[in-house]
């Protein structure tokens, strides 16, 4: 099967900055496909080309089999894109955003009437289409847009930081309203976000992005996988004896133990195997668990193992480099 | 075209929800079309004048009674007689009064023995308006003076005889060409160059760019839906101007047509120009930097004002390039005299080719990626 997206050595340089440094992956029919990584990345640029909005400066990309500069109509035919900035009317009703970008995509007329009402059903804002959208809420305006992105029945669907800035019932709405969208209507969404927890549950596959290159790219559970097993026990002990500690350090896989009166905190690169010996440890020296919590790999931990930062620090020291080049954004 | 006609039917429905912008592009033109004809327009009267007569003899009461009348009648200055020159330049250096005229001594002398009587104006011209004014009344208080009280029954002095081809034109309509100009560059700059900019930068044109709509079809959209709101505004002001200023049969169908089509020209001309100037641009800040500048630079030298003979050579440059000057020529040409095609197709033959090549530079210009 010809995969929706193929994204073959694509490079874009502003100057000598190189913002995407030769990227190549597929995206197959019907996935949904995460490009993660934090602000600068390239994330941004990548979208843009792959939607036709930037020209690559080599390398290029075959979507729904349109190449995007030799076919770039082709391509904007099968795509529905929501950009980073809203970019709804807010002068104009939900409708007539709707109606307009119809025509813009030359949808016919007949075509045109049973889809709006169709899509303002499926996104929920039947009762606000004659509302000015200058008068919704931030995740109701997300909501037209994706309405609005498809309008003219795309086979495509991407969309640039689709929850930024919105508040977390917001966020989880657009992710349900996302994956209906998948299932019902069998359409590949490659989206980008600089949130784990949304790459996380939403998507099938996972690339991570950084520098303009590609770092990992996987579906969630294998490049959680990937990473060295690197979980945290907190343990609350009914009365444990001195001693202890050492007792605990000397359980297999473990790397490392603190505790403060009686709660233990055992790190371990083995986390099931630490578990099961800590249990029966406690149960022979006739200790009680009074509580366990495991915590176990995020993607934070993968984005780190990979990138070697947290992305919350890449989030928030992005280089001058990349500044500069999200100034042009 | 259909995508064409969707930019252009989202412009328009936006327009419809902003009303402010609509009165915000005419409020301006209209209160200086106001402003600007009666506080220029009218004739300067009530100078003040001091009259020094160091001579007192029978020649010079004669000039005292001729002044007195003209302040009498015309109004156009009023007399305080003074008995002291010093202190009549003291009051005028303190702008007490606007002029002083001196009858010197011997003047009743030599008028007698007709050897080159002289009287004299000392004038504050700062004011270049005042002291136009009061030279000019004076000159007519000398020639009558030189008069003599019975004349030959047949002149032999050559006499000038002026014909007036129009109404008299006051002021304020002298300026009304100018300030539909005026108001169709407003919503050009406003309706058309801000929100074209604005939009840019909130990343709605984006949202265009990702569709199938060629570059062609999305430069037609944006200049055919500014020229629309141009010609709505420069319509509305053609109108209530006309009846402001009052223009002799303001609703005579044929004119409005003719009006309207000089209406759509100029529109279509400065869309033309407004989006050659903001194609490239990205930054909110900028129309709104060059708006005053470019409205002073195409409004004034175009004569809407002032006549253009009176220009420097430099600015008769800037004249003959703006497209205003163009556009208020066929307005005066409409408005004042009434004319048809025939006096303004020169002006419309000049509007059509600079748009034109101003409109095929801006398009050559747009990008239609980011």
């Amino acid at each position: 099967m010809t995969p929706a997206i193929d994204v073959r050595n694509i490079v874009k340089t502003y100057g000598k900055f190189t913002a995407v440094k030769g990227l190549s992956f597929d995206v197959e029919e019907g996935e949904i496909f995460g490009l993660l990584g934090p602000n600068g990345a390239g994330k941004s640029t990548l979208i843009r080309m792959m939607v036709t909005l930037l020209p690559p400066t080599s390398g290029t990309a075959v979507i729904n089999g349109f190449d995007i500069v030799k076919q770039a109509d082709g391509v904007r035919r099968s795509i529905g894109v929501i950009p980073q900035a809203m970019t709804t009317d807010l002068e104009l009703s939900v409708e007539e955003n709707l109606l307009i970008f119809a025509k813009l995509y030359g949808v016919p007329r007949e075509k045109r009437q049973r889809l709006i009402p169709e899509l303002l059903e499926f996104v929920e804002l039947t009762q606000w289409k004659d509302a000015q959208v200058k008068n919704l809420s931030g995740g109701m305006r997300r909501r037209v847009e994706i309405a609005r992105g498809l309008v003219h029945e795309p086979r495509i669907f991407f969309l640039d930081e689709p929850t930024t800035g919105l508040d977390p019932v917001s966020r989880v709405n657009v992710w349900e309203m996302l994956q209906r969208i998948k299932s019902e209507r069998q359409l590949t969404i490659l989206l980008t976000t600089h949130y784990m927890d949304e790459a996380d549950k939403l998507c099938d596959r996972i690339a991570i992005v950084d520098h303009g290159e590609l770092k990992a790219l996987d579906t969630p559970t294998k490049l959680k996988l990937a990473v060295p097993s690197n979980n945290v026990l907190e343990v609350n002990f009914a009365s444990p004896p001195s001693g202890w500690g050492d007792r605990l350090q000397a359980l297999p896989g473990v790397e490392s133990v603190t505790s403060e009166d009686s709660v233990f905190r055992i790190s371990s690169r083995n986390g099931p195997a630490t578990t099961m010996a800590m249990l029966d440890a406690a149960a022979a020296a006739g200790i009680t668990v009074n509580a366990l919590a495991v915590q176990s790999t995020t993607l934070d931990d993968v984005f780190v193992h990979y990138t070697g930062r947290a992305l919350r620090d890449a989030l928030q020291d992005a280089s001058p480099q990349d500044s500069a080049f999200m100034m042009r954004r | 075209m259909s995508r064409t006609w969707a930019i252009v039917e989202r412009e328009l429905r936006r327009f419809r929800r902003s009303p402010i912008l609509i009165v915000i592009s005419m409020v301006f033109p209209l209160v200086q079309l106001v402003i600007l004809g009666y506080a220029m327009g009218g004739n300067v009267k009530h100078l003040k004048v001091a009259v020094v007569d160091q001579d007192g003899g029978l020649p010079a009461v004669r000039v005292r009674e001729l002044a007195g009348a003209v302040a009498g009648g015309a109004n156009t200055f009023e007399t305080i007689l003074y008995t002291d020159q010093g202190s009549a330049l003291t009051d005028l250096r303190n702008g007490r009064i606007n002029g002083v005229l001196t009858i010197p001594p011997e003047f009743s002398r030599r008028v007698l023995q007709k050897n080159e009587p002289h009287v004299a104006l000392i004038e504050d011209n700062t004011d270049n308006f005042v002291s136009a004014t009061l030279v000019g009344q004076m000159g007519s208080l000398v020639t009558a003076f030189n008069l003599p009280s019975a004349a030959p029954r047949v002149s032999g002095l050559a006499r000038l005889d002026v014909v007036e081809v129009y109404p008299y034109v006051p002021y304020v309509q002298y300026l009304l060409p100018g300030s539909i100009v005026m108001s169709i560059f407003m919503m050009v700059m406003i309706g058309g160059g801000i929100i074209f900019i604005d939009d840019k930068a909130r990343g709605l044109h984006e949202g265009y760019l990702v569709t199938p709509i060629s570059k062609l079809e999305l430069v037609a959209g944006f200049n055919i839906s500014g020229t629309i709101k141009a010609v709505m505004a420069g319509i509305s002001i053609m109108i209530i101007g006309s009846l402001i200023a009052g223009i002799p049969s303001p609703l005579d169908p044929m004119r409005l047509l003719r009006l309207t089509v000089v209406i759509v020209v100029t529109a279509f001309a400065l869309i033309s120009l407004m989006f050659l100037i903001m194609v490239r641009v990205n930054d909110p800040l900028m129309p709104r930097a060059i708006f005053g500048v470019l409205n002073t630079l195409l409004y004034f030298p175009s004569g809407a004002v002032y006549p253009p003979q009176g220009f420097p050579g430099w600015m008769q440059v800037i004249a003959v390039l703006d497209p205003f000057t163009y556009a208020v020529h066929a307005f005066k040409s409409l408005l004042l005299k009434n004319t048809g095609f025939a006096a303004i197709g020169g002006d419309l033959m000049y509007l059509l080719v600079f748009s034109a090549i101003a409109m095929t530079a801006a398009t050559r210009l747009f990008k239609r990626t980011l």
